[in-house]
């Protein structure tokens, strides 16, 4: 808008640029960019543990680690992907920056507990670091008893006080994000005012927030366990290790919707913006992700087909899990229909965001294939199942990740990045994790269990495709590091409003200033309010 | 200098904006706690399901008394937290002062008969890993019935720990005249955690040392 004034304005880079402003600093979009720091860091380790996997499988009996060593890398990958990555990923970096922008606020409702939240982020992961570099963890991330409990000799108890103190750093985020948008809103916003991203961001905190506590004090019971001897999980005192499983599930299920969710916000904001419509049936995409976070909940025990869990309990969570797919629907047809008649143009994010819908798509459909109780004792623990939620949590969540980096960073850094190179590399990893994970699919139909570094010669010519889809996506993941680096030196300057999109965040100026906006805003329209002539920049 | 403290903090437009921020962030709060807690109501029903007799033997060998008169202790404190947000909203410094002196030392007088009846139970060989020895049926699972039990009460205990610490801080805030009639938050949502607190151990209670008791 006033994109003439921007250059030389003050911004919140630019006022207190030393370490003690930045580490002390209250400012959510500077609270954003140091999470986006540090997870970027983690990415690096558990991206690292990933490649050590994938070269490892290049031939079938496992030539380059230890049958121990592969335990312990593919415990690492799992622990630091999901609990310090993908979990705090979208909400705890763009979500921190955008919420209180979205909605027309100065700051988030706590911005002291913001910043705690980030320091606990940072010792838990310091904590999980501290387990890798003292032996490493060998239970999966999943961390089953008995065991965890009883007879693994690697480093549980520093692993899982880790995920704990992190587990602190997710409710406040999710706390603070409730609190903001029900009570923070700009004159004018409305609930069905607001972008679908604060609908995705409110539905994640609501999990973040109910599900992240039976988390932690399950890890605690499985910890002193641990050290007493507890005897909850330990059959031998009468306790029950299928208890563990249930209680896990029951955090770590609804945590996929806390990968995904944030995902789907982020696609809806790119796709109604590169297509110049309005979202198709807002209500129903706003509906469907509070949908997606309730029924969340009430679908844990399809992980324990297989467990020795009741047939009826069995049945009643297969229906369950197949229910989910009806909000899921909804939205892959919203956004496909929002295409429909619009004013496509291809830039980056918006090459991001379609490749989010494909792979959630191919994603959400195998998950049917693991929810109908039958075919689940066939596919249990293969590589159908590892193909299936790394769709949904890598190639969907991470694709728009990506897309959202790109889409905000001219305002949250006030540079353009190289919208060649970004292109490239949204292909690229597009194609890269379908070569990578697709052959999976058929891996694990074949009866290739997950976990094996070790498996019969047929298996090869398949892990030997997957491996090198794993190569193309290291460089898909490297490239925008590069790049993006590169832009905040030598990037164009952004204006205001580069992509002609609606929402707030793009009315002010870009880097905003440290109270994100001169004067409050004032809300007179509807979320996505394009009008079908106007063209995107470029 | 209670005018300046009642100016609302900057990210907030008004101090009825942040008054309405602060109570729902409380109560999103308590919410995650009775999560928390409820892993352990959840495991320690299913286990007792699983093992009645063993469950009811074990819970006969608590100590009714002392948990008993602890119960009485920590109601009464919710009274007297009560009381202090009463006081707090019509300005009467000294009486919140009192009041939350009051219930600092109601919390520390239940943490004091708290140790007290572990002192015992350890006497009577009832703490495993330490000393455990129970020489009827199911032993193994009353040593688990006895483990919950200690997890359980410690957690709990902590939770009045970290209340006590709370409202420590907020009854020298107090004494400091950093309340007023028009801003008294701190106190509200303390308070709103101890009852919490208090609510808890209203559930701990019965399960532990009530059900199939006589």
């Amino acid at each position: 808008m006033n994109s003439a004034s921007i250059a030389s304005e003050e911004n919140y880079l630019s006022s207190g640029w030393n370490w003690w402003a930045w580490l002390t600093t209250l400012d959510h979009k500077r609270i954003g960019i140091l999470y986006t720091i540090t997870i970027t860091l983690l990415f690096g380790i558990g991206g690292a543990a990933a490649a050590m996997i994938r070269l490892d499988l290049l031939t079938p009996n496992s030539q380059l680690v230890s049958v121990e060593t592969y335990n312990k890398l593919f415990t690492m990958h799992g622990v630091i992907m999901v609990w310090f990555f993908l979990i705090p990923s979208i909400p705890a970096t763009l979500g921190n920056f955008l919420v209180p922008m979205m909605v027309g606020a100065r700051d988030l409702a706590f911005p002291r507990l913001n910043l705690a939240s980030w320091y606990l982020f940072v010792g838990g992961a310091l904590f999980t670091i501290y387990a890798l570099l003292a032996g490493g963890v060998d239970t999966g991330w999943t961390f089953y008893a008995p065991y965890s409990t009883t007879f693994s000799t690697s480093q549980v108890f520093a692993a899982a006080t880790g995920v704990f103190i992190a587990g602190f750093s997710s409710i406040l985020t999710g706390l603070n994000f409730v609190v903001t948008i029900h009570s923070m809103r700009a004159p004018g916003m409305t609930w069905f005012r607001l972008p679908l991203f604060i609908w995705a961001m409110y539905a994640t905190s609501l999990i973040l927030v109910l599900a992240t506590p039976v988390l932690a004090m399950t890890l605690m019971l499985m910890g002193m366990e641990r050290i007493f001897g507890i005897g909850v999980f330990d059959p031998a005192l009468g306790g029950d290790p299928l208890l563990f499983q249930h209680l896990f599930w029951f955090y770590s299920h609804p945590a996929v919707y806390i990968m995904v969710v944030p995902a789907m916000g982020v696609a809806s904001e790119i796709i109604s913006c590169f297509c110049r419509n309005p979202i198709f049936g807002y209500r129903f995409m706003a509906y469907a992700m509070l949908a997606i976070a309730a029924f969340g909940f009430l679908v844990w025990g399809h992980h324990m087909f297989v467990s020795g869990q009741s047939a009826f309990a069995g049945t009643v969570f297969s229906l369950l899990t197949f229910l989910v797919s009806v909000p899921s629907a909804i939205k892959v047809f919203n956004w496909t229909a929002t295409l429909y008649k619009g004013h496509v143009t291809f830039h980056a994010p918006m090459l991001y965001a379609l490749g989010f819908v494909g792979l959630f798509t191919i994603g959400g459909l195998t998950g049917l294939f693991l929810a109908s109780l039958g075919l689940d004792v066939h596919m249990h623990d293969s590589y159908f199942v590892v193909a299936h939620f790394h769709y949904i949590m890598v190639g969907a969540a991470v694709m728009a990740f990506f897309g959202g980096m790109h889409f905000w960073w001219p305002k949250v850094t006030g540079r353009m990045y190289p919208e060649g190179w970004a292109r490239f590399s949204a292909i690229l990893t597009f194609t890269g994790f379908n070569l990578t994970f697709f052959p999976q699919f058929i891996l694990g139909y074949l009866g290739m269990p997950r976990r094996y570094p070790v498996y019969p010669p047929e298996f090869q010519a398949w892990n030997v495709l997957s491996s090198a889809g794993a190569s193309l996506l290291v460089f898909g993941y490297i490239l925008p590091l590069i790049y993006l680096l590169w832009s905040l030196r030598y990037g164009e300057r952004a204006p205001a409003n580069p992509w002609g999109a609606k929402g707030l965040e793009w009315e002010t100026a870009s880097p905003p200033p440290s109270e994100n906006f001169h004067a409050t805003p004032l809300v007179s329209e509807e979320a996505y309010a394009y009008a079908r002539s106007e063209s995107p920049h470029g | 200098m209670a005018d300046a403290l009642a100016a609302h903090a900057p990210q907030f437009d008004d101090a009825e904006q942040q008054r309405t921020a602060s109570n729902l962030g409380i109560w999103i709060f308590l919410a995650t706690e009775i999560l928390f807690f409820g892993v352990l109501f959840a495991a320690y029903a299913i286990t007792r399901v699983r093992f009645p007799d063993a469950f009811a033997a074990a819970s006969r060998l608590t100590n009714l008394p002392l948990a008993g008169t602890n119960t009485a202790v920590l109601l009464t404190s919710s009274l007297t937290m009560a009381l202090g947000v009463h006081a707090a909203q019509h300005g009467a410094r000294r009486a919140v002062v009192g009041w939350l002196s009051l219930t600092v030392a109601l919390g520390c007088a239940f943490l004091a008969i708290k140790a007290v009846e572990y002192r015992l139970d350890y006497l009577e060989h009832l703490v495993p890993t330490l000393d455990f020895r129970y020489a009827g049926p199911q032993a193994d699972q009353v040593e688990l019935f006895f483990y919950m039990y200690f997890f359980i009460t410690a957690v709990h205990g902590l939770h009045v720990l970290i209340g006590i610490g709370c409202i420590a801080t907020i009854a020298v805030m107090a004494a400091r005249n950093a309340f007023s009639p028009d801003y008294f938050t701190p106190i509200d949502v303390t308070g709103l955690y101890w009852h919490l607190v208090d609510v808890i151990w209203l559930f701990v209670f019965p399960i532990l040392y009530l059900i199939s008791r006589s």
